[in-house]
């Protein structure tokens, strides 16, 4: 394969698509096809066959809104209509050429206009299982690049020169890791994709893996070229069938095509990929843990040093980067490093894909450029707090990263400024909340997730988080004390600085966040036994306490 | 005679001046020294966890806190491995202990050989400020020797070590995740019914009252882990 | 300088505290230069004083009545001191937690009776939930764990706390000692 034959592939799916009028995408992301969106992609064919109109139905990846879903565009008129099913699909195709349906038209110019798609290009766009669609944008061209024209080095250089960050939470300049992989010196290294994506409300990575799954690939094959890695791992959730589904396809396309395998674009580098099912464990996304689970092993995190970059995967020197890193690395190879750091801010380059959900109007998934704003992502692309609740906080980064309040909302988001506010970046997952959410219960929630995920081994993060959540628990029951609140702080500090792994020691985020902003409320709570938001069930004071002579 | 080259690193312990070889550990050098850092997963002998966190140390220039069995020593490093920082975490590490289990020190066949308990008491805890979790745990006496306490387990994961790295047999693990983990004998089999070698490493290694010598009684049950390092070194001298 | 008042209170515990605080055998007659003694289970006042100057508790707190009792001491005492493993962790009472108190009522009076196989319930208080050291409920001064804490312990913390000198309780004793 080199530049020709890519562009010899891209060339006849221009031909195939422009015998047809009209091209119908059909969103077939988890979201639309939950509201079966595969039934309506058949109706719309078979009516499309019906039909006298030219017309071609299209599969495609996640288009972003879900809320909306099932979503259909219609191209080259770019209409999108919204909550489309079977029945609609005689309308939809009788329309083509004419007016739009007006009932089912979704017009959100503000969602889709302010937002800039780099991981997501592909998405929505591309029948995601088939590569010479992804070819056909553009597709390969980074790798076949990367390893006619470019020295391993010169791709770590760009990577490098781009600013780009790890995109799974932590925000490691990605070139620096690259570039220590590469240096470690073994004849054997790994590359690996971290597809755990386990934070509540997060859908970024499957989004990205069910949509534009090549994207993934090229990217690893581009690092795996750069580090001098043949062999990598995509380590993704079992819960997420459709990813794990259309990534198996794709291998085996890529593989076909000449791809992955040896001698990769007639040039003695060969790399290939296996997929690793992870069993759900959220910590199996700290990458020691990952590495374990990789071998086979119960997932649990080890300390570091050594970093896997020295000694990971079976001991060998180990790149581990997350879903929406890898989907960063052809545009940077295929632009250059320059035009990537162009985007975003000073710290914190290029794009960052953002999963919203809870009480927002366009839940979904949206790019956005780092440095944006949250009360544009919120209130512009996100639609704001639907049916009259005003806004009360932002959860981001998940169970490790803390909620944000309204004064906060004009902060621009790059990793520096939302660990300022008590919050981290994350991998993404953005929980919006309104004046029906009471804080305590929601510190409780995350409590209560990482009680769960925590892997045991280590007794802060193990007892500790046990201890939080009963601590939580009592004051949303209206039975708290102030000392309990303080002994809570006390115990954060000792879980935050002694804990084994990221979890652990992110794990107080939720309360401690919570506790800056929102302080009030958990006075609420232990003092005058109420809940300002209505959400806690708290108990008049039981009747063995009353007939005490003197309470202290 | 030849001699061999070693890599020597200096560096400051409490602010006592030391010499290490390269890649030995905080704790290492520290207990060479004299200088008493508190353990509880760690024994001389098997393979380090770094899971208990009683061993964090303070590191001049480093913000994280990070643990001395198995930090390596770096050259000029200062370390501090008792403060008031430290000493609070480790009190509030043992009470999560504490408060994990159904630890009831007065009727343990341990009482008075226990890590756990001196421990707490050379860190000065008088008592426990978190509630008492009190969960319904099993007691497995189903082997001939030794019976397993799950109430006592500080899951520590010595016997785990002992088992798979030393007698070979691995019939230790651990089940389940979290708060609800457990030390389990092959696939959750009963001990007694288990591939378990009757070598009793793992109750000599326990820390606690967890795993005991059922010819044992009252509190007559002081443990002898010392014996690893001695084995090590005379499988190696072979 | 006027005598402290001390009282010596006894909750759910077998009363092996109070064993050993008499241990300190003829060390007593020291400290009773000190203190009066003016409510304990060892001398015959039926109501607890209005003010105390330091209050010994042995015992967890088990019962409705235990937590009456401890609310109160609370109130009237200047210290608090928690004596033994039993204030001070709930020990061997607090074991019936994991099966909570039912089962503990009805292996105790139900299948290891022989006769007039009954739960007491008049006159006798109810049993909480859990049994918990007496911290869960007030502010305790000081800790002296131990089962029991030995006399030289006791002698060495009252002596200590009358005098207002240093007092390193773990140096003294620990859980279980």
């Amino acid at each position: 394969m080199n530049i020709e034959e890519l562009e010899q592939i891209a060339e006849s799916v221009r031909l195939e698509n422009a015998k047809f009028d009209h091209e119908i995408n059909v969103c077939m992301g988890t979201g639309c096809l939950s509201q079966h969106s595969d039934k309506l992609r058949d109706a719309l064919t078979a009516a499309a066959k019906a039909s006298d109109k030219n017309a071609f139905v299209r599969r495609t990846g996640c288009m972003g809104l879900c809320a909306a879903g099932p979503l259909v565009l219609i191209d080259p008129e770019e209409t999108l209509y919204q909550h489309v099913n079977a029945s609609h699909a005689e309308e939809v195709v009788a329309s083509l050429g004419g007016k739009p349906v007006a009932a089912l038209q979704c017009d959100l110019r503000e969602h889709f206009d302010q937002q800039v798609h780099v991981v997501l290009e592909n998405s929505g766009h591309i029948d995601p299982e088939k590569i010479d669609d992804y070819i056909a944008r553009d597709g390969y061209q980074a790798l076949v690049k990367a390893l006619t024209e470019m020295e391993p080095n010169d791709v770590i250089k760009q990577i490098t020169e781009s600013g780009l960050r790890g995109r799974g939470g932590g925000g490691y300049p990605t070139g620096l890791k690259w570039g220590m992989v590469a240096k470690a010196g073994h004849d054997l290294k790994y590359v690996i994709c971290n597809g755990d994506e386990g934070d509540p409300g997060a859908f970024m990575d499957r989004s990205v893996l069910e949509s534009d799954p090549h994207r993934v690939l090229e990217g690893m094959a581009i690092a795996a070229y750069a580090v001098g890695a043949s062999k990598g791992y995509v380590y993704v959730r079992a819960e997420y069938p459709l990813a794990v589904a259309r990534l198996t396809n794709c291998l085996r396309e890529a593989r076909r095509r000449g791809l992955l395998g040896n001698n990769i674009c007639n040039t003695p580098f060969a790399f290939d990929v296996e997929i690793r099912l992870g069993a759900g464990a959220f910590v199996c996304g700290e990458e020691t843990a990952l590495i374990a689970s990789i071998q086979g092993q119960r997932g649990t995190p080890k300390p570091r040093p050594p970093y896997p970059a020295v000694s990971g995967l079976w001991g060998k020197p180990t790149l581990i980067n997350n879903v929406e890193t890898f989907a960063n690395v052809a545009p940077i190879i295929r632009k250059g490093g320059k035009w990537f750091a162009s985007l975003g801010t000073e710290k914190s380059k290029g794009t960052k894909v953002f999963a919203i959900t809870g009480k927002i109007t366009n839940t979904g998934l949206v790019e956005v450029p780092m440095g944006m704003t949250l009360r544009q992502i919120i209130e512009g692309i996100g639609g704001g707090v639907p049916d009259g609740h005003t806004f009360k906080a932002v959860q981001t980064g998940g169970p490790s990263g803390g909620c944000i309040p309204n004064e906060f909302l004009d902060i621009e988001v790059s990793y520096e400024s939302l660990i300022q506010v008590g919050s981290m970046m994350g991998s993404g997952g953005m929980i919006v909340m309104d004046d029906t959410s009471c804080m305590v219960n929601v510190a409780r929630f995350f409590l209560e997730f990482v009680m769960t995920e925590s892997c045991g081994k280590c007794i802060p993060c193990r007892a500790g988080t046990a201890q939080m959540h009963t601590m939580l628990t009592r004051i949303c029951a209206g039975s708290g004390t102030m000392d309990d609140l303080e002994l809570l702080v006390d115990l954060c500090g000792t879980i935050k600085e002694t804990s084994l792994c990221g979890l652990g020691q992110t794990a107080p985020n939720p309360v401690l966040s919570t506790l800056r902003y929102f302080k009030n409320e958990y006075i609420e709570h232990i003092v005058h036994k109420r809940c300002p938001a209505g959400v806690c069930d708290i108990q008049a004071p039981a009747a063995a306490h009353v007939d005490v002579e003197v309470l202290v | 005679m030849t001699t061999v080259a070693v890599d020597v690193k200096t560096l400051v312990i409490d602010g006592q001046n030391v010499s290490a070889r390269a890649g030995q550990t905080i704790l290492e050098v520290a207990r060479e020294n004299s200088i008493d850092i508190p353990t509880l997963c760690h024994l001389d002998g098997l393979s380090d966890v770094g899971a208990c966190r009683l061993c964090v140390v303070e590191i001049k220039g480093n913000n994280k806190l990070l643990p001395a069995c198995v930090a390596t020593v770096e050259e000029g490093m200062e370390v501090t491995t008792t403060t008031e920082r430290l000493t609070k975490h480790r009190r509030t590490i043992l009470e999560l202990l504490f408060a994990e289990r159904n630890h009831i020190c007065s009727v343990c066949v341990s009482n008075g050989h226990c890590e756990l308990q001196s421990l707490a008491q050379s860190q000065g805890l008088t008592h426990v400020r978190l509630p008492y979790r009190n969960p319904q745990l099993a007691v497995d006496a189903s082997h001939e020797r030794f019976t397993i306490d799950h109430n006592r387990c500080i899951l520590c994961t010595r016997c785990v070590r002992v088992c798979a790295e030393i007698e070979g047999a691995h019939v230790w693990d651990v089940m389940g995740r979290g708060i609800d983990s457990m030390i389990i004998s092959d696939l959750h089999e009963e001990w007694g019914k288990s591939s378990c070698t009757r070598c009793g490493k793992c109750v000599q290694v326990c820390p606690t009252g967890a795993l005991f010598d059922k010819s044992k009684i009252g509190s007559d049950h002081p443990k002898y882990p010392d014996f690893l390092p001695y084995l090590n070194l005379m499988r190696e001298a072979q | 300088m006027s005598k402290l008042k001390l009282a010596t209170v006894w909750l759910d515990g077998c009363s092996g505290c109070h064993m050993s605080f008499l241990d300190m055998d003829e060390r007593l007659i020291e400290l009773a230069d000190f203190v009066d003694v003016v409510y304990s289970p060892i001398v015959d006042t039926k109501e607890f004083p209005d003010e105390v100057d330091i209050a010994l508790v042995e015992g967890a707190v088990a019962s409705v009545d235990d937590e009456r009792k401890i609310r109160k001491i609370r109130a009237h005492s200047k210290m608090l001191i928690a004596m033994g493993d039993c204030a001070v962790a709930g020990n061997v009472p607090s074991m019936r937690n994991p099966f909570g108190p039912q089962a503990i009522l009805d292996r105790a009076y139900f299948e290891n009776a022989d006769l007039q196989q009954q739960i007491p319930c008049v006159v006798v208080p109810q049993l909480l939930k859990v049994v918990r050291p007496i911290h869960e409920f007030v502010k305790v001064d000081v800790f002296l764990p131990g089962c029991p804490p030995s006399a030289d312990t006791f002698h060495t913390a009252l002596t200590a706390l009358i005098t207002g000198a240093p007092l390193d309780i773990p140096a003294l004793t620990r859980f279980g000692a």
